[in-house]
């Protein structure tokens, strides 16, 4: 392993990370502010890539894609809270995780039934085809660069939206003590609302964002679920902060432990051998690492409800 | 003069920088009820927490029957023979009265580790259980569920389940917190029959009721105690009037 | 309470007499198989969601720990049930014993949260036993024989042994539960406050609780693999583990039976529907919707209701 790939697969985890964190950033503030579990969310990220992929088709270009898809995953969003999450959020937790995995066995099937289900490729925009010298001879794919900066910029975005402004001084409050917000005149339902087509938003964007790299296909939204819930979980139930620095982290771990791990392998096994070990073991990583984590710090590393 | 049955040796526990308990000292005797009287922030909760298990003392030590427990769990603890109760009743709502009884019986007689015969038709668990909810005059409700109870009668139910542990001392955290005019009178009348049974580390708001009850009463100012003593010398007591009754010393 | 168990009696004793009234072909028995197997998996998981209050969103592990267990055994040549069963269980158990020692000082969504992971964890492993088949899974050789017998071959024989252990483990957990260690087990589930301060601490017993449900997860999955024939790592996916929890709830998570008539109406549905259209889960995912939102409760508590 060379010095250049491994930063390329650095960079790669980074890109990962960012992906996980817009996707974690909408289910960490509904399940901080709402005490809710949308394992919904994810099909909500796979909404965003087709609408994205289908509309860039549409009109021919991947900006408008982009432009309309956000709306659209927006009201995609909307009317899955008015529909059946609304219902939902008074009841315990079981109910949540179960009412939310009958959405992904319908979205799942709808795509396929609107879209087939063969993957559906995204062309990479051509302003941002190409790539850019990142050392002497290395380039490095534009468009990855582009999704990075897009992924930093929204980031900050948030952290000024949650930390910054009035409405997001009540998700804070409403994170830890809803009654209390409730108290102060605040239709708190109005803000769950608010919230959560936000979230779904968020989800869809990382969505478009990724057509472009990943396979845009049936499903592919519940590897990303699985992973942006360790995230939250890692980084801290209801914590943006913990959600940065947690998939940060599982992106990075996700990508150099693929990366990586079959040559580390290669020190005790033979090649074959070492190329399945390693596999399983990178693909276990991150879930090693959040057993670890919450070994040790049960309420991950940035928690926001005391005790 | 008989050695203590519980002593708090100096409990000191800092929270960033303010000392919550800053070095309380204090002896349960057996056979007496002890009184610990303070008003709001004094540190009685952490207290509590410190001889409960719930929190460790930064400093100090809390001895049991002779035994330092200061790093024993609360599980452990209540197998020492020190009891509890909740400022906030905390009974296993969908259980009845009888059972949540026996659960404290089973955990008292023989391992809790039994897989094959049915808890609730063990006769000697339900002797027993029946005996302690006769003690705190709740026989003829034993089968009713623990939350359908009266809040009184949850009340007297803990006191029950703390009965059923077998302890060597009861510590009652605020047992007359939320009850009416009458469900205090019942409890005062019931915690005055137990008086003779068992040695008691009181923890109560109410004053009538710590003066009509305790043997001694420590008053516990900003963490620390700054007065021991029976209930006419804490009653004349100018420091005490002073620091707790917001009067001035003069 | 068995006053109110009429209807799972009813299902067993129809399960029972099934095969005698015509529904005795390959199709019919096939089916009912799988939903007394999915059925011992659901009440051993309502043992622990309904009972102990572990809502574990990774079961289908356990499940598929057991049904590894004897397809790695069948590539060695071992398929004899008196070694296959404990190793089967054994594993199971063991693998529930290491993930809940760490699950299980979390509570509430962790505790989904990690069940869930260690879940992906057995799966990513089942996925990379490339001499087991891998992604693609492992058809057995023949199924598990008992004393050198072939009788799991026989489809009645097969179809008596899975009713059997279905009312084996139904009786089995109820039993657990009603004892004294259960009643430790439904304390703490309610208020782990008073179990602690009664002087005991809840985490061994929850500890073990998860175990034995783990192991009677990995008997579901011997019985799984010799049904199919084949194992493969979606039997471990957490799909397979929210499709268990939904047994669960469809049935009732209050009443151990009703993981059994969840199990059963989840099969029948699933192939109902199936049958009926391609795109089934279209109609499948808003009825679980709905089933969640109006059908509080579960089957055992419309049951239960009617009869006041």
């Amino acid at each position: 392993m060379t010095t250049q790939l491994l930063l390329v697969q650095a960079l790669n985890g980074l890109q990962l990370g960012i992906l996980l964190f817009l996707v974690a950033a909408g289910l960490t503030l509904v399940f901080g502010v709402m005490d809710f579990i949308n394992l919904a969310h994810g099909v909500q990220y796979m909404l965003g890539a087709y609408l994205g992929a289908s509309l860039a088709a549409a009109t021919g270009s991947f900006w408008w894609g982009l432009v309309l898809a956000l709306p659209a995953a927006l009201a995609a969003g909307l009317v899955l809270e008015v529909l059946v999450f609304r219902h939902l959020y008074a009841r315990d937790h079981l109910a949540q995780v179960l009412a939310t995995f009958g959405v992904i066995l319908f979205l799942n099937e709808g795509v396929k039934v609107l879209w087939g289900a063969a993957p559906l490729q995204v062309a990479v925009p051509p302003l941002l085809e190409g790539g850019i010298e990142i050392m002497p001879g290395l380039q490095y794919p534009l468009y990855r660069v582009a999704v990075l900066a897009a992924g930093v910029v929204t980031a900050g975005g948030l952290w000024w939206l949650v930390e910054r402004t009035r409405a997001g001084m009540l998700v804070r409050a409403g994170a830890t003590n809803a009654a209390m917000v409730s108290a102060l005149g605040v239709d708190i339902n109005r803000l769950f609302t608010l919230v959560f087509a936000f979230g779904a938003m968020l989800a869809g964007f990382a969505g478009v964002l990724a057509g472009p790299i990943f396979s845009v296909e049936p499903g592919m939204g519940d590897n990303v679920l699985i992973l942006a819930f360790v995230v939250i979980v890692i980084g801290g139930i209801g914590s943006i902060r913990g959600a940065f620095v947690a998939a940060l982290l599982v992106g990075l771990i996700d990508i150099l432990g693929k990366s990586l791990m079959p040559d580390l392998m290669r020190l005790f096994l033979d090649a074959s051998a070492a190329r399945q070990a390693g596999a399983a073991l990178a693909s276990m990583l991150v879930y090693v690492a959040m057993a670890a984590i919450l070994a040790f710090r049960p309420a991950g590393l940035f928690p926001v409800r005391a005790g | 003069m008989a050695e203590p049955l519980l002593r708090l040796d100096s409990l000191r526990k800092h929270y960033g920088g303010l000392a919550v308990t800053d070095g309380v000292s204090l002896d349960v005797l057996p056979g007496e009820i002890h009184a610990v009287i303070g008003p709001n922030g004094a540190g009685k909760t952490t207290l509590i927490h410190e001889i409960t298990g719930v929190v460790a003392p930064d400093e100090g030590r809390v001895v049991f029957a002779g035994q330092d427990v200061t790093r024993f769990s609360l599980p452990r603890r209540v197998r020492a023979g020190l009891a509890r109760t909740f400022q906030i009743t905390s009974v296993v709502a969908g259980f009845t009265a009888l059972a949540n009884v026996a659960l404290a019986v089973q955990a008292r007689s023989g391992s809790s580790f039994r897989f094959f015969r049915p808890a609730a038709t063990e006769r000697a668990l339900n002797e027993t259980a029946m005996q302690a909810l006769a003690e705190v005059g709740l026989a003829d409700r034993a089968g009713v569920p623990a939350g359908a109870l009266s809040h009184g009668e949850k009340r007297a139910l803990e006191l029950a389940i703390a009965l059923a542990t077998q302890p060597r001392l009861l510590l009652l955290d605020e047992p007359l917190a939320g009850a009416g005019p009458e469900e205090t009178e019942r409890l005062v009348a019931l915690l005055t029959r137990l008086k003779s049974a068992y040695t008691i580390l009181l923890v109560e708001h109410d004053m009538q009721a710590v003066f009509a009850l305790a043997d001694r009463v420590s008053v516990l100012v900003y963490g620390r105690v700054i007065a021991t003593g029976s209930v006419a010398e804490i009653r004349s007591s100018a420091k005490v009037r002073a620091a707790y009754l917001g009067e001035d010393e003069a | 309470m068995l006053r109110e168990a009429w209807l799972p009696l009813v299902v067993l004793v129809a399960l029972g007499v099934a095969p005698l009234l015509g529904f005795g072909g390959s199709y019919e028995t096939t089916l009912m198989a799988r939903a007394m197997i999915l059925g011992m998996a659901a009440v051993s998981l309502s043992f622990l969601v309904g009972g102990a209050g572990l809502v574990s969103l990774g079961h289908a592990a356990s499940v598929g720990v057991g049904a590894y267990a004897v397809a790695i055994l069948d590539a060695h040549g071992v398929t004899e049930a008196t070694l296959v069963l404990p190793a089967a269980i054994g594993a199971a158990a063991l693998f529930s014993l290491l993930t809940g020692a760490i699950a299980i000082r979390t509570s509430g969504v962790h505790f989904i949260m990690i069940t869930l992971a260690f879940g992906q964890m057995a799966f990513f492993t089942a996925s990379s036993l490339a001499a087991y088949g891998g992604d693609d899974g492992y058809t057995l050789y023949s199924r598990t024989e008992l004393l050198g017998t072939r009788l799991l071959e026989n489809r009645l024989a097969f179809h008596y042994i899975c009713l059997g252990l279905l009312a084996a483990s139904w009786g089995g957990c109820a039993m657990l539960l009603a004892s004294r260690f259960g009643r430790v087990l439904r304390a703490a589930r309610e208020n782990p406050q008073r179990v602690e301060a009664v002087g005991l601490a809840p985490y061994p017993f929850r500890l073990l609780g998860y175990m034995l449900a783990g192991a009677m997860g990995g008997l579901a999955g011997v019985l799984l693999a010799n049904a199919t024939e084949f194992v493969s790592p979606a039997t471990l996916s957490w799909q397979r583990s929210g499709e268990l929890l939904f047994m669960v709830i469809l049935g009732g998570a209050g009443r151990l039976w009703g993981a059994i008539l969840g199990a059963l109406a989840f099969v029948l549905l699933e192939t109902w529907l199936a049958q009926q259209m391609l795109h089934w889960k279209l109609v499948f995912g808003p009825l679980l919707v709905l089933a969640v939102i109006f059908l509080r409760g579960g089957l055992s508590g419309l049951v239960a209701r009617h009869h006041g």
